[in-house]
């Protein structure tokens, strides 16, 4: 397939701190060198990686630093990473609403961008008119909203206020018919920045559902930039991973997601330990580890974690429970075992919780655990609570064959997992 | 895979010079009349007089003018009716002057939208110019129903209209010109320091004193003073209409062609300036 884009090593260089006398100073010694002594531009050299967090030396930071990759023809490329890690100035870059300090992009095809949904809407003039406007702004004729008006209106949901300024309208209308109007728009490389961030659930759907038909039906060449890893997973095919402002991972969007999240979580503990000491409750959690020191398991395998717990009051018949989570942090099930335990006050002691015929898929998951008394059939109350920082991975049994195998067992089990877990003291 | 050639967008850090791209300008012709569109009918919205704004306030100025400048100061007006005389030279100021303080925000004005999306950032300026000729064009009416009352009723036959009102389109012309390109270089200078944006509304002002609007040309008989005038661009635009329609003022062809040459040298330098700030301006606005 063709290539659609092409980024070639593309930088931007943005200047830190306030506009005053200073800069004018620094632009005039910028000037001089450049254009009177015939150098290179002295700030390109001093300015440093992006990162946010710490204090730097230098005025002047590179909010991208050479940028390299291709995007084939049709393909729908999410971009993800943290915040300020680059994603909205390189589609800024790409829809041109500014430039590049060095570097250049190459594309085929018209490209529109949909940085904000909503842009150049006038409070005082109606949906109508501002379908138009709006729809002029992106790069649409005249002719061709005329031509979509009545599907834009329909998709948009807003009919019978479309003759009412926009100003009347709720915050969630007003979104609806930007991006009614932007997904309308025919570009042959759409530039989508975070505009399922809004909109109730139904909306976000019809919106995912129209970009997956402007990617798959149409073949038209999509970048999304999200944090919603769901979205990125379900509309993507390739994911691009920025850290810092240079890309970190080039993959398929799964893959992309599965890095940046355990790059997220970079160090997963084996074992971890609590401060421990609070009086006040019932039973606290000391430390977990699992069990046989390592965090990889295979599909059938328990997991085996053991949990040091120290008491401060008497307590009959307590309970463990465990809530595993995907790494977009969907829970994806929890299990609160049957046999209980008694303790009695001023005790530690350690306790093995195994998680069986758990039927996980392959992928990375974390875990989160409390310990109480009840569950869910009587009344309960937790005691102490561990949110979700062990991780574990389930191992591919059979990694050439991925999907099949992913398949049979996903069956097997989708859709009624149950969790099983033992409990007993060591 | 060899289609080098092929490639219809091309982003690079810094364009050539001259390179101006009046073909996508075109394509983009429909957002400026939206633009224009808006522009009209959001001004007076949720008023009870609506666009009788727009003959309310020359109405107002001009009897301002009768009053301090005619009245107190007793500057003369050509031997011309003052009504006549102030409309007038009030009909293409106020042109001018809408139009460059309008043009000369287009970037600190246009942050929130220029910073989303892409599209000719001339569209702006040029849709302000286009709009505030229906300003114009009801302040002109309002002109030529004072001009008939005088014409027909008042002092008939005594205003010595000639051939050169037939230049007013052309007039008009150079005026947007003007403002367009004092307003695109204006707004791309202040982009990144702001200074200079202060002293605009007191240079305006001041600019008015420099042009015949309350006062004529004939009045100013020192010869220096004569000469600083006329480098003012819009000295021959002014009196070239008051002489056309009026049939008093200083016209002549060589003002006229000097405002021109102005206009066409200005409009080219600011847009090329204008054009290349647009590429950057988000980073520094």
């Amino acid at each position: 397939m063709a290539t659609a884009i092409e980024f070639n090593n593309i930088s931007k260089l943005y200047r830190l701190g306030l506009i005053g006398t200073g800069t004018l100073r620094h632009d005039l010694k910028r000037w001089w060198t450049i254009n009177v002594r015939g150098k290179e531009d002295p700030y390109l050299t001093i300015g440093e990686a992006n990162d946010r967090s710490t204090k730097g030396d230098s005025d002047y930071v590179w909010a991208l630093r050479d940028i390299d990759f291709k995007v084939e023809q049709g393909d729908v490329v999410g971009i993800i990473g943290k915040n300020g890690a680059g994603k909205s100035t390189l589609l800024k870059i790409l829809s041109k609403v500014t430039a590049p300090t060095t570097g250049t992009i190459r594309a085929r095809g018209r490209i529109g961008s949909l940085l904000e949904v909503g842009t150049g809407f006038h409070p005082e003039m109606t949906g109508r008119e501002n379908i138009y406007m709006n729809g002029a702004i992106l790069g649409m004729t005249k002719q061709e909203i005329s031509k979509k008006l009545d599907e834009i209106v329909d998709f948009s949901g807003c009919e019978r206020y479309i003759d009412t300024p926009v100003k009347r309208y709720s915050s969630g209308m007003m979104v609806r018919l930007g991006f009614a109007v932007a997904a309308h728009l025919d570009p042959e490389i759409l530039v989508v920045d975070e505009v399922l961030a809004v909109g109730d659930a139904e909306f976000q759907k019809k919106a995912i559902g129209k970009m997956q038909d402007v990617s798959q039906g149409e073949g038209r060449t999509v970048l999304f930039v999200s944090h919603n890893m769901a979205a990125v997973r379900k509309l993507c095919r390739q994911g691009i991973v920025l850290h810092n402002g240079s890309v970190d991972y080039i993959g398929s969007a799964n893959e992309a997601v599965d890095y940046y999240i355990s790059s997220k979580k970079a160090d997963t503990p084996l074992h971890i330990e609590f401060k421990g000491g609070d009086d006040s409750k019932e039973i606290e959690f000391l430390s977990v580890r699992f069990a046989e020191n390592r965090s990889s398991f295979a599909s059938n395998e328990p997991i085996d974690f053991i949990f040091k717990v120290k008491a401060h009051q008497n307590t009959p018949n307590f309970r463990i429970n465990t809530t595993v989570f995907s790494m977009d942090e969907t829970a994806i099930g929890s299990v609160s075992n049957t046999e209980t335990l008694d303790i009695k006050k001023g005790e530690e002691r350690e306790i093995l919780f195994s998680l069986c015929n758990h039927h996980l898929a392959a992928g990375k998951y974390t875990l989160a655990f409390s310990i109480g008394i009840g569950n869910y059939l009587s009344a309960q109350r937790d005691f102490d609570y561990v949110p979700n920082i062990l991780s574990f991975t389930i191992e591919d049994a059979d990694k050439d064959n991925r999907q099949n195998s992913a398949i049979t067992q996903w069956d097997s089990s989708w859709g009624h997992i149950m969790f099983k877990a033992k409990l007993a003291y060591i | 895979m060899k289609e080098d050639d092929n490639w219809t967008t091309v982003i690079k850090p810094k364009e050539r010079l001259l390179q101006v791209d009046f073909k996508e300008l075109w394509r983009y012709r429909d957002l400026c009349m939206l633009f224009v569109r808006r522009n009209i009918t959001t001004q007076y919205k949720q008023t009870i007089l609506g666009p009788l704004w727009y003959i309310i306030q020359p109405a107002m100025t001009v009897i301002m003018y009768m009053v301090v400048f005619g009245g107190i100061a007793n500057i003369s007006t050509d031997g011309l009716p003052q009504p006549l005389f102030y409309l007038s030279g009030i009909c293409l100021w106020q042109y001018f002057n809408d139009c460059l303080s309008k043009t000369s925000s287009t970037f600190t004005a246009n942050a929130g939208i220029f910073g989303k999306v892409y599209f000719p950032r001339m569209v702006v300026p040029l849709s302000t110019v286009i709009s505030n000729l229906l300003r114009f064009g009801i302040q002109f009416g309002l002109f030529l129903v004072v001009y008939a009352i005088y014409q027909l009723f008042i002092i008939p036959g005594q205003i010595h209209t000639n051939w050169y009102a037939l230049l007013l389109p052309v007039l008009v012309l150079m005026l947007a010109g003007l403002a367009l390109g004092f307003g695109v270089l204006f707004s791309s200078l202040t982009t990144k320091y702001r200074d200079m944006t202060l002293l605009l509304d007191f240079f305006v002002r001041l600019w008015m004193y420099a042009t015949p609007v309350i006062y004529p040309l004939s009045t100013i008989t020192n010869e220096k003073l004569r000469f600083v005038m006329s480098l003012n661009p819009l000295t021959g635009i002014v009196e070239a209409f008051k002489y056309g329609f009026l049939g008093e003022g200083q016209f002549s062809w060589g003002m006229l062609g000097y405002s021109f040459a102005f206009m066409v040298v200005l409009l080219a330098v600011g847009i090329i300036i204008f054009n290349r700030v647009q590429r950057t301006f988000m980073d520094t606005v």
